[in-house]
């Protein structure tokens, strides 16, 4: 590439000139006043064009690459990134069998006494709770309005490892045949009760938490034929039914009047998702202990 | 071809055709806006009416516009088409600063949500599309036009073919703007990005383009000088590979003619392809040939200098054309997109780094034997560095197209970087420059308003530009570490929210750079304005290039 | 250099330069995009996928309208990092009835790709008219007005008509059922639910909006949310049959 010849343009007048600063000749065009000076291409603007377009080739013969009338080029390394990823799981699966197979087998009351396990357990429980559980209990499980605070020792379902795990594992008016259901009704749209009638009970729900307020014994008759057979003659709840306690003045929801006349009203029947199926069996132990920890565990 | 020394005149004939088609459009329109269910494409409709019906009077106008404004000759003899390329630089300059504005909005918008105010027509979601086509179509577009009309002209000596067609494309092309722009806004959107238009505005934007193409390649027929210049090159390649991405990735079925929303023909992994195929190319005719086209008339213009070699102009715009189109894939690296595509897209990437730097080579050493003019003339330093940013970009482009690197970068904030380093370092920056040098070229000024203010614009962006894409590299290889970061155990370490939470502070210093960025167009503004008026600001330059330069122009 | 100077032929006709600048460009496009339409491994063989339900459909396009996309994408990676906040990374028969795709390139926020059934309807609702009020760090707009919206259906199969055109593989069926289907999926009790679901197996049928008398466009996008990603069945998928 060197600056010979520019002059075999055939029949064109020649009117290249040198150019005082450079030396270097131009190639006789000009257009608005712009010439082109002949300068030869960079030498190392050539070089590494050419060394991008080998490494370019020598990759392309490494991997798959070039489409083919009935496949493609499979490339001589074979890998495709499907096949990395594939081992890379397994491999970290391997590396991990030591402790996940255990949590996988060993049943939640063992591996809680086992301080390696937990170690493992809480460790994974916490890196799932994050990207699954946090968007409704909250980055510190503390729970939003409708979600429940796994902090504290108020359990609607349970706070026992067995109890926390089978509410993850199949969850709460959830998608799994299993879950946890109990619908509570909406009185006022299914019309078992008129609107005076949850007036007053709700005032009777807020006399079980607050002794300020007083309530009859004629809605206490009211609460027993309605509501008893869930939350018990005491309002304090049955557990193995999934029925809140009212009388501890904590709630899922919010406890001034206008909420508490809405869900007797209307019910809510907040869902708890499945995660058998999406998760794997030992996150979700893992998470059962972690949850277990954070407070309340019984 | 001694036409072009006599005045230009309209021809009756295509006046009364174009007329007639106008009509037809009209009628069409009133069609549309009777049976639509859609407020929105009722209300385009309305547009189009208002738009086409102004046309008409306009055209009738015409030949009586051209007859008594009595043209003026250039010194070599030709009739240049002035007018429309002024009318370019004010629309550029207009819709430059609405895109920085609506950018700095999202860029608050991430760092403090509540600046979404819930609405639908203020929401990230509907204005992103907006920012992105107003900058790189409304204000890089009619900066491509208006210098692509300029650069023809005088590369070739000759009258821009036709009379009523360029004002046609320039009108049409704001009309496509406008239809676009409100069209996200009310929610119509083909959710392809940088193709968002829906069907009908693409056919619009169709039958602008082919008649800018066709305006283009009359003119570089009927130019005066015996070969083409590389500049008109770069420009010819990206009027018809646009033409050709256009048509194909916006292949689309309506669900029925008057309504705006449309299923296009491909699906999943073939549409994934089809569609980074055309954005990525968008990026490099659209955003680099096109733009290269500009460097290459202004730089040597404004440097006075002859184009370093002609050879690298030829083997770099050919290589460059030929495999930018290959690159697509690596938009689509580790996706379900086939993995021999992605090698080819990869591989691809990487041979294009020469040939792009081949544009910065040629710009930057033509300056050889002018350094010295960046100390006095502000204009050339803002050239000088965009050519620098384009080579920047296309160093990292091809770094980030390596898969490996890309499974870090893909997702984050880091291409958001790499974007506006290309977007605002080169594309804004040598549009600003071929401003600064058509204002006082096309209003007869001797020179600028004032040299400082180019400065102060200079500098403060320079500052924007810095914290814009230091606060993006910083945020977006942080987020893509934190988003594969593992605990020792081997467990991932963050939450995504956890990664939405780190950034903030990035956002907010990027935001400020964008704020600065505005600033620094709105300077430009102000300094255009006042040379439009013909004013000076009288300061002492040493020796005011800009004059010198616009002195020439003016006696060509 | 000889081969340079031939050049100036170019240089000299523009419609000669055309057309080379038109070869170039053509190459690269048809060698990549074209096999994509006629190689067999290109989408891979999987159970469960069908085209979606009238309701998601709409829900979809809603999605689009309102450029979710801009900050979620539908596409998790198949690499390790992805596979483990996600799930299993997402294959290309996944979206081979998308028109367009909405992979997305940006995430402003995580990616969506299985979301379906990760979270209630109720927290969707509360999420999308305001995300901050179950995750308060997030920077995601709120979409109040969706709640209000009603949503336009009644020409839904012609959605379904063009889509069919266009190789979804719809029947004549769902297509002219596309109203009544729609209705159905709000409601379990209704007459139509038994003929729907014959339909559409695996869709998931209930008010999504926690307000039975309207049909609104949240019932429509969060129908559509809930079942993204739901619908191959992995345990029969065969990772080394569909490797590429
Ligand atoms: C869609 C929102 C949502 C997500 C995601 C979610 N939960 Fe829940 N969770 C709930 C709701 C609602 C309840 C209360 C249901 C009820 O009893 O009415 C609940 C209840 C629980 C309970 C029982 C509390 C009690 O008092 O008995 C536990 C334990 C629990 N969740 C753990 C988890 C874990 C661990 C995860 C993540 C794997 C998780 N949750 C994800 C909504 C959610
Ligand atoms: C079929 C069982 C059932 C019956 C009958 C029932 N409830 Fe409930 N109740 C529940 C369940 C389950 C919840 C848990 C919250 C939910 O729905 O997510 C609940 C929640 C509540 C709450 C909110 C508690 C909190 O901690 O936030 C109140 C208040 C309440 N019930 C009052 C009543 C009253 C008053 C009646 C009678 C009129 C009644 N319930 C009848 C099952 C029942
Ligand atoms: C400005 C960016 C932005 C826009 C626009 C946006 N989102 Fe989000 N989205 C986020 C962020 C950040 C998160 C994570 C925090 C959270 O859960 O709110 C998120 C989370 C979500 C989630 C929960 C995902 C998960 O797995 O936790 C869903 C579902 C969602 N968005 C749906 C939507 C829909 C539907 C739209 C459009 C109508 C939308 N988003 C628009 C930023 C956005
Ligand atoms: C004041 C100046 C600007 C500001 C503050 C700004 C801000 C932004 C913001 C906040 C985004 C969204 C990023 C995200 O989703 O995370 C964005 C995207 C984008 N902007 Fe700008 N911008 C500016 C100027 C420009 C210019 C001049 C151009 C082009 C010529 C441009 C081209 C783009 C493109 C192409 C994207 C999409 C990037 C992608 O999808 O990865 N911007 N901009
Ligand atoms: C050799 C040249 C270049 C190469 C190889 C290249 C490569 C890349 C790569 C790998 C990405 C990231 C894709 C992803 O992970 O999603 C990207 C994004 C992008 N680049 Fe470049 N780049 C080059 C030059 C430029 C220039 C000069 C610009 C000018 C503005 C530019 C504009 C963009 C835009 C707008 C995007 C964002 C696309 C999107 O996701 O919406 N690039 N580029
Ligand atoms: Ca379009
Ligand atoms: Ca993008
Ligand atoms: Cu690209």
């Amino acid at each position: 590439m060197s600056t010979e010849n520019n002059d075999t343009k055939n029949n064109e007048p020649k009117n290249s000139e040198v150019d005082q600063y450079s030396g270097v000749e131009t190639t006789g065009h000009e257009w608005d006043g712009i010439k082109e000076l002949n300068n030869p291409m960079p030498r190392w603007w050539v070089y590494t064009l050419i060394v991008c377009c080998i490494w370019a080739f020598a990759y392309q013969i490494y991997y798959p690459s070039w489409p083919l009338i009935n496949s493609y080029y499979e490339g001589m390394g074979g890998k495709t990134q499907r096949e990395v990823v594939k081992a890379e799981l397994e491999m970290i699966a391997e590396d991990r069998s030591v402790f996940a197979d255990k949590i996988q087998t060993t049943d939640l009351a063992t591996i809680n006494s086992d301080p390696n396990l937990t170690e493992y357990a809480l460790a994974g429980g916490k890196a799932a709770f994050g990207d699954n559980c946090a968007p409704c209990h909250g980055t510190g499980a503390a729970g939003f309005i409708g979600y429940p605070n796994l902090n504290d020792d108020v359990w609607i379902w349970g706070g026992s490892l067995d109890e926390i795990h089978y509410t993850i594992n199949y969850g709460i008016r959830g998608v799994h045949e299993d879950t946890r259901i109990n619908d509570m009704p909406a009185f006022l749209r299914d019309e078992l009760l008129s609107r005076q009638e949850i007036d007053d009970l709700t005032t009777y729900v807020q006399s079980l938490s607050d002794s300020s307020i007083q309530s009859t014994p004629a809605v206490h008759e009211m609460f027993i034929d309605n509501c008893a057979s869930c939350h018990g003659e005491d309002g304090k709840g049955l557990r193995e039914f999934g029925s809140p306690d009212l009388t501890d003045a904590i709630s899922l929801y919010v406890t001034d009047r206008d909420s508490i006349v809405d869900i007797i009203s209307y019910s809510r029947g907040g869902v708890m998702p499945t995660w058998n199926g999406r998760l794997d069996e030992a996150t979700i132990k893992s998470l059962a202990i972690y949850v277990h920890t954070l407070g309340g565990g019984e | 071809m001694t036409f072009q020394n006599n005045p230009p005149t309209v021809s009756k004939l295509a006046q009364s055709l174009v007329i007639a088609c106008m009509g037809i459009g009209i009628i069409f329109a009133i069609l549309v806006a009777a049976k639509t269910t859609s407020g929105a494409m009722q209300f385009h409709a309305f547009i189009f009416m208002t738009a086409l019906t102004t046309g008409i009077i306009a055209i009738i106008n015409l030949s009586g516009r051209i007859e008594d404004e009595a043209p003026v000759k250039s010194p070599s003899g030709v009739f240049y088409n002035n007018n429309i390329i002024k009318y370019g630089v004010i629309a550029s300059a207009f819709w430059g600063i609405v895109g920085f504005l609506v950018g700095d909005i999202l860029a608050w918008q991430l760092a403090f949500p509540v600046l979404n105010f819930d609405l639908p027509w203020t929401n990230f979601g509907r204005l992103r599309p907006l920012h992105t086509s107003a900058v790189v179509f409304a204000f890089g577009g009619n900066v491509l036009i208006a210098t692509s009309f300029y650069v023809v002209q005088r590369t070739g000596k000759a009258r821009l073919a036709g009379e009523i067609a360029p004002w046609f494309v320039f009108w049409g092309y704001q009309l496509f703007i406008v239809l676009a722009a409100t069209g996200y806004l009310l929610g119509v959107t083909q959710a392809k990005e940088y193709a968002e238009p829906e069907w009908y505005v693409d056919i619009w934007l169709t039958i602008v383009w082919v008649t800018y193409l066709l305006v283009f390649i009359g003119t570089l027929w009927r130019r005066r000088e015996p070969h083409i210049y590389v500049a008109n090159w770069f420009y010819l390649a990206f009027i018809v590979t646009v033409a050709l991405l256009h048509l194909v990735n916006n292949a689309t079925i309506p669900v029925s003619f008057v309504e705006p929303k449309s299923y296009t023909i491909f699906a999943g992994v073939q549409d994934a392809l089809t569609q980074w195929w055309y954005a990525h190319n968008a990026v490099g005719f659209f955003l680099t040939a096109g733009f290269l086209g500009i460097m290459y008339y202004f730089v040597p213009k404004r440097a006075e200098r002859p184009v370093y070699s002609y050879r690298l102009s030829i083997v770099h715009f050919w290589s460059i054309i030929f495999l930018y189109i290959w690159a697509g894939p690596h938009h689509l690296h580790y996706t379900a997109l086939p993995d021999w595509a992605q090698t080819l897209g990869m591989t691809f990437s990487i041979m294009l780094w020469m040939p792009s730097w081949g544009g910065m080579i040629n710009g930057l050493m033509t300056l050889s034997g002018a350094w010295d003019k960046l100390r006095t003339d502000p204009v050339l330093k803002m050239l000088v560095v965009s050519v620098a940013f384009y080579g920047m970009s296309t160093f990292e482009g091809p770094l980030m197209s390596i898969k490996a690197v890309n499974g870090l970068s893909h997702y984050t904030d880091w291409t958001v970087g790499h974007v506006h380093s290309g977007a605002l370092g080169w594309v804004a920056y040598v549009s600003f420059g071929a401003l600064y040098c058509l204002t006082p070229w096309l209003w007869n000024r001797k020179g600028l308003y004032s040299l400082k203010l180019v400065n102060i614009h200079f500098w403060v962006s320079t500052v924007g530009i810095l914290l814009y894409i230091c606060a993006m590299w910083v945020s977006g290889i942080m987020q893509g570490l934190m988003w594969r970061a593992y605990t020792d155990l081997g467990f991932l370490e963050y939450s995504f929210v956890e990664t939405v939470a780190a950034m903030q502070p990035y956002f907010i210093i990027r935001a400020v750079g964008g704020l600065l960025f505005i600033i620094g167009g709105l300077v430009m503004c102000y300094n255009l304005w006042r040379t439009i008026l013909g004013h000076s600001a009288d300061e002492k330059a040493p020796e005011n290039i800009d004059n010198a330069i616009a002195a020439q122009a003016l006696g060509e | 250099m000889k081969l340079l100077d031939k050049h100036s032929i170019l240089e000299k006709n523009p419609i000669i330069l055309l057309i080379g600048i038109v070869l170039m460009i053509s190459v690269g496009g048809l060698v990549e995009i074209v096999p994509l339409f006629y190689l067999e491994n290109t989408i891979e063989k999987v159970e469960g996928m069908r085209p979606y339900t009238p309701l998601e459909l709409a829900g979809r396009s809603i999605y689009m309208r309102e450029g979710c996309s801009n900050c979620h994408s539908q596409m998790i990676r198949s690499t390790r990092d992805e596979v483990e906040r996600y799930g299993h990374y997402s294959l290309a028969a996944e979206s081979m009835y998308d028109h367009p795709q909405l992979w997305g390139s940006k995430r402003n926020g995580p990616d969506l790709a299985r979301v379906g059934n990760k979270y209630s309807d109720e927290w969707h609702r509360e999420h999308l008219i305001k995300p901050s009020s179950v995750v308060p760090e997030t920077i995601m707009p709120g979409y109040p007005f969706l709640a209000e919206a009603d949503l336009k259906f009644s020409k839904i199969d012609i959605d379904l008509k063009v889509n069919q055109m266009i190789g979804v593989p719809y029947s004549d069926e769902q297509v002219t059922n596309a109203v009544a289907d729609l209705k159905a999926q709000l409601d379990e009790d209704s007459d139509d639910y038994d003929a729907f679901i014959e339909r559409y197996p695996s869709a998931q049928v209930r008010d999504f909006d926690g307000n039975p008398d309207e049909i609104t466009e949240l019932d429509a996008l969060i129908a559509y949310l809930q079942m993204l990603g739901t619908l191959v069945d992995f345990s029969l998928y065969n990772e080394t049959e569909n490797n590429r």
